[in-house]
C-alpha cells in the first residue's frame, strides 16, 4: 500500500498506458472484442453470448486476483487488529475508500471518510430508508421518487413512508422515457422530505436528470438520493456536478465483486443519522446499558467487512480507469445502436424505451409478439444466449407501460457484433419454434 | 443446458389451443396463483358436485409463458370429471415429477399427457412456471 494508491491515484506506467492505448484502438472494430480475454469466464466460454450484464457485470482477472491476494499476502480482520496484517487490511480499506471518493469526482482525500461499505446498492438504500427517513419524515410528508425504480429503490420508501404516515409520490416519464423539469415540479414540493431517483433505468436504460431533481429538492429543503447501480458502470459520475445528499451503487455491476455495495452521504447527514446495524466494530464505547457510536463512515458498518471484496473493488475501479470511460462508452454506444438496428430489423420483435440508441446505457429491452419472454429467453438459453427475461424487479414500471414482462439484452463494453448476431439467430429460432 | 421442451407437442399444442383457458362464469371455487419470479397471474376456477366430492368443470385465466398456459390446460384437461381427492393426488404426482422424482409405470400412465412435461424437471428455471397451476388448485382444494 503506498500513497499514490491512498490517494485514488492511477497506477499505470507508460508501458501499461500505451499497451491500454493499443487495445482501445481495436475497439472500434465491433467484430471482436479486444477485452474479452481480461474476463475469464468470457474466454472459457466462447460460445457464450453474454448479454446480462445489467443483472450481474463478469470480472475481469486482476479483479479475481486481488480478492485472491487479499487472502494470500493481508488476510486478517481490518480495523481491530494491532498487528502488521491487520494494519495492512486496514489501509486496504481506507484505499478503496479514497478510490471510491475519487472514482466519484469527490476528493480522495476529505471525502473518503464519507464513503460506507455495505453488501449491495439494495441495502445502502435501505440503510438510508430506515435510518435517515425517520428522522425527518412525519405523518402528511412525502416522499417522491419515479416510477421506473428498481424494487431496491422502491419497497424501503414503501417502508419508510407506511411507518411514518407519509405518502409515496411518483413522478412519470413520457413517451421517450424522459421525466421533465415540469413533471419534477408537479411533484416535488413543500411536503416533500426526501426525492429518491434510479440514475440509470435497468429496463428503459434512460439517464434521469438526477442534477436538476437536486436542484428542485433542495429548493424545497428535501434530499435527493441516487440509485446509481446502472449508472456508474456506464459513464463518469461526479458527484459534485450532481449535488445530491445520498449516492448507492453496487460493485457487482461495475466489474467487481458480489457482495460489495457503497453509500456516499453527505458527511453532516451520516453524522447525524443514527446507525442501521449495531454491534461489534461500530461503537465507540458500550457501558452495560448503553453504547455511543465510531464516527462515519465506521458507524454504519457493524461486524467484520468483507475486505478482500472491497481490496478488488478497488482493483475493478482501476480496471475500468485503465479501459478509460471515453473508449467503454463509444463501444457500449456502437454495441447498442448495432444491437437495436438488428432487432428493429426483426418486424416481430418490439423494442421498448427512447428510440434513441445513445439514451440506452447498455440497455436494450423488448418483446417478441405473442411469445412469452421467458420462453424467448429459454429458447435463447439453448442457443448459448444469456438475457434477462421477466418483469426486471420494476414491477411499477412494467405495469405503468402496460406489460406484465419484457426481455433484457444488456450490452457491456466487453461484447462484440457476434454477440449481436447470435442474439439474432436466436430471437429468429424462437419465431421459428412458435411460427414455423 | 436443459432439455428442449419446446419440442414437446403436448406443450406447443395446449399452448396455441389452450381448451380451457376461460372465465368459468358457475364457479364454486377460486383461487389465484402468482409466479414471483416473473409477475405471472392465473385464476383457477372450479365447480364442484353439490357434494364438493367431484370436479365437475375447471378453467383458468391469465397470462404466462408457455410451460405455465400449457401446464394449466393439460391440468384442468386432467382433473374434469375427477374426485377431489385424486385430483389432489395427481397434483402430488406431478410436482414430485418436476422436481425430479421417480413415478412408477402406473403413475406416468395416470398423469397422462402432463407426464409429457417430465423433462421440465431438468430445467430448474421453468419449474415454477411449471407448477403454478398445480400449487394453485393444491391450495384450493
Amino acid at each position: 500500500m503506498n500513497n499514490r494508491r491512498l490517494r485514488g491515484e492511477n497506477m499505470l506506467t507508460d508501458a501499461g498506458r500505451a499497451e491500454w492505448a493499443g487495445r482501445n484502438a481495436q475497439a472500434s472494430a465491433l467484430a471482436t472484442s479486444p477485452y474479452k480475454s481480461d474476463f475469464p469466464l468470457l474466454a472459457r466460454k466462447p460460445e457464450l453470448a453474454f448479454l446480462d450484464s445489467a443483472a450481474t457485470a463478469q470480472r475481469p482477472k486482476v479483479v479475481l486476483e486481488a480478492q485472491k491476494s487479499f487472502y494470500e499476502t493481508m488476510n486478517a480482520n481490518a480495523l481491530r487488529g494491532l498487528y502488521e496484517l491487520s494494519v495492512q487490511a486496514t489501509e486496504a480499506i481506507q484505499a478503496a475508500r479514497a478510490h471510491v471518493a475519487s472514482f466519484l469526482g469527490l476528493d480522495g482525500k476529505k471525502d473518503a471518510r464519507d464513503i460506507v461499505f455495505c453488501r449491495n446498492a439494495s441495502e445502502a438504500l435501505n440503510m438510508v430508508a430506515g435510518s435517515y427517513a425517520p428522522t425527518v419524515l412525519g405523518p402528511g410528508d412525502e416522499v417522491c421518487i419515479t416510477v421506473m425504480e428498481h424494487h431496491s429503490n422502491l419497497v424501503p420508501w414503501q417502508q419508510a413512508c407506511r411507518a411514518a404516515g407519509a405518502k409515496l409520490v411518483y413522478m412519470y416519464p413520457d413517451d421517450e422515457g424522459v421525466i421533465g423539469e415540469e413533471e419534477m415540479r408537479a411533484k416535488i414540493g413543500p411536503r416533500t422530505k426526501i426525492v429518491s431517483a434510479v440514475h440509470v433505468s435497468n429496463v428503459l436504460g434512460v439517464e434521469n436528470d438526477v442534477a436538476l431533481m437536486a436542484r428542485i429538492a433542495h429548493e424545497f429543503g428535501a434530499v435527493m438520493v441516487v440509485d446509481g447501480a446502472q449508472s456508474v458502470p456506464h459513464f463518469p459520475v461526479d458527484l459534485t456536478e450532481i449535488e445530491c445528499d445520498f449516492f448507492a451503487f453496487s460493485a457487482h455491476k461495475v466489474y467487481g465483486p458480489m457482495g460489495i455495495g457503497v453509500l456516499w452521504g453527505r458527511h453532516e447527514l451520516l453524522d447525524a443519522m443514527p446507525p442501521f446495524l449495531t454491534g461489534g466494530e461500530m461503537i465507540e464505547s458500550v457501558t452495560e446499558q448503553g453504547a455511543t457510536w465510531a464516527p462515519v463512515p465506521e458507524k454504519f458498518e457493524a461486524g467484520t467487512q468483507d475486505a478482500a471484496g472491497i481490496f478488488a473493488l478497488d482493483a475493478a475501479l482501476t480496471y475500468v480507469e485503465n479501459v478509460g470511460f471515453d473508449a467503454m462508452m463509444a463501444r457500449e454506444r456502437a454495441l447498442v445502436a448495432l444491437c437495436m438496428r438488428r432487432l428493429a430489423e426483426l418486424d416481430f420483435v418490439r423494442l421498448i424505451g427512447p428510440s434513441d440508441p445513445a439514451e440506452h446505457h447498455g440497455v436494450v429491452s423488448f418483446n417478441v409478439c405473442t411469445v412469452h419472454p421467458h420462453d424467448v429467453a429459454s429458447i435463447l438459453d439453448m442457443d448459448g444466449v444469456a438475457i434477462r427475461a421477466g418483469h426486471h424487479c420494476a414491477q411499477p414500471l412494467l405495469a405503468y407501460l402496460g406489460i406484465d414482462s419484457c426481455c433484457r439484452a444488456s450490452l457491456a463494453f466487453y461484447n462484440d457484433s457476434r454477440d449481436i448476431d447470435r442474439l439474432v439467430e436466436g430471437l429468429k429460432h424462437v419465431w421459428a419454434m412458435f411460427h414455423g | 443446458m436443459g432439455a428442449n421442451i419446446y419440442a414437446t407437442a403436448a406443450l406447443m399444442e395446449h399452448n396455441a389451443h389452450p381448451d380451457y383457458k376461460y372465465d368459468l362464469a358457475d364457479f364454486t371455487h377460486e383461487h389465484e396463483g402468482v409466479n414471483p419470479s416473473c409477475g405471472d397471474e392465473m385464476v383457477l376456477k372450479l365447480r364442484l358436485s353439490g357434494d364438493g366430492a367431484t370436479i365437475e368443470e375447471a378453467a383458468f385465466t391469465g397470462s404466462g409463458c408457455a410451460v405455465s398456459q400449457a401446464s394449466a390446460d393439460i391440468m384442468a384437461e386432467l382433473i374434469t370429471g375427477e374426485t377431489v381427492e385424486e385430483a389432489k393426488r395427481l397434483s402430488a404426482l406431478f410436482v414430485r415429477m418436476i422436481q425430479g422424482g421417480e413415478l412408477t409405470d402406473e403413475e406416468q400412465d395416470d398423469l397422462d399427457e402432463a407426464y409429457e412435461l417430465e423433462s421440465i424437471s431438468r430445467m430448474p428455471a421453468r419449474v415454477k412456471c411449471a407448477e403454478l397451476a398445480w400449487r394453485t388448485l393444491d391450495e384450493m382444494v
